[in-house]
């Protein structure tokens, strides 16, 4: 089989992340939401217990790896050439950096 | 890659206004899109009137009398004038349809013509539909047997008959491939609805006997899986057709086949 097994692949990861979202969006609101506006020194007493740090980590895995899913999609359509290797480098570099950012600053925040 | 605006050359200008016809009551104001390859001029829209009480009822009606007694130069395709021969597609206010069964009070106030969209002109509302026509033979529209028996004729259970409706019918008019914008992008890879719900026409058909190598040839990152699902096609289709769902049932029978 050639393609198909990769762009189902995709298809698939583009479902499940969807899924995931629709799942954990409503718990990122509810749990960020709750702390917006108050001072830096709650906010990160708030983000260092486990639960609310757990929610963030996810959504921000999840959340990327549907961007890049969903942007990859774009540029194939979109894009041709050169120009189509360098834009999905680039995003999935974002994205990918974007992660290892993310979850660090959870990291250094939650341990 | 994508153009936000059109060249310089194909910017589409307000062109001539015809007179209204004398003594007429019942007029309908067409402004319809022109251009001609020796004119070397910008398209333009023309502006026509027609009288509604000596005009046919449909849309393709009307273009004729134009035709006929207005504009001898406005140039269209038709044919059967009953849906069947799929020639009159073309663009009729923002909707790409058969001119020959679009009544003219489906229309709201004046009529806005244009050929069919993203597609090269030949002339007027005539399409260049030379890599439609390729992409519909590149699907391989016949059957395909390996065997010589039975020696006469192939026969179809009721039930696998069935199967075919909704697909049969399509008369290649391109109006839900031209409605596409992933057709609109990358029509020089992507097969575009019309191909794929023939496509899916002959791999369904229990006579024939190619489906792997079909579907193998659409195993391919543009040929079938640009279709995003976003259903102009089946919004569109003068006949009524879905060719969103036969391309989720090729869909459908890849995964199968990979599994």
């Amino acid at each position: 089989m050639g393609y198909s097994k990769s762009l189902i692949s995709h298809h698939f990861e583009m479902k499940i992340t969807s899924i995931a979202l629709f799942f954990l969006i409503p718990f990122f609101i509810f749990t960020f939401g709750s702390v917006i506006g108050e001072d830096h020194n709650t906010v990160v007493e708030y983000l260092s217990m486990p639960f609310p740090a757990l929610i963030v980590a996810l959504t921000l895995i999840i959340g990327l790896q549907h961007f890049q899913s969903g942007a990859q999609t774009l540029i194939e359509d979109y894009i041709r050439g050169l120009g189509y290797k360098i834009a999905l480098i680039f995003v999935k570099a974002l994205s990918y950096f974007l992660m290892a950012v993310g979850l660090y600053s959870i990291g250094k925040i939650a341990l | 890659m994508v153009q936000l605006r059109l060249p310089r050359n194909s910017r589409v200008l307000t062109g001539k206004t015809w007179p209204k016809p004398e003594g007429a009551s019942n007029i309908r104001k067409f402004k319809i899109y022109r251009w001609s390859p020796e004119d070397n001029d910008n398209p333009r829209v023309d502006t026509y009137f027609v009288d509604l009480d000596t005009c046919g009822p449909m849309i393709l009606d009307a273009l004729i009398k134009i035709k006929s007694e207005i504009d001898p130069t406005l140039t269209f395709r038709r044919s059967c004038r009953e849906g069947i021969c799929g020639s009159c597609a073309m663009n009729i206010d923002g909707i790409n349809t058969l001119a020959c069964i679009y009544g003219l009070d489906e229309v709201k106030g004046d009529v806005n013509i244009y050929p069919l969209p993203h597609m090269p002109v030949i002339k007027d509302l005539i399409p260049d539909l030379t890599n439609f026509y390729a992409q519909h033979a590149s699907i391989m529209p016949w059957l395909e047997t390996k065997t010589n028996t039975p020696a006469q004729e192939w026969k179809q259970s009721i039930e696998d008959r069935k199967k075919l409706d909704g697909l049969y019918e399509c008369v290649m008019c391109a109006s839900c491939s031209t409605s596409c914008p992933s057709y609109w992008w990358n029509s020089d890879r992507y097969l575009g609805p019309a191909a794929l719900l023939h496509a899916y026409r002959w791999i369904i058909d229990s006579r024939d006997q190619a489906t792997g190598e079909r579907l193998d040839d659409l195993d391919d990152p543009f040929k079938l899986y640009r279709c995003h699902t976003i259903m102009n096609c089946a919004k569109t289709c003068p006949k009524g057709l879905n060719p969103a769902l036969a391309i989720a049932e090729v869909k459908k029978l890849m995964v199968e086949k990979t599994n």
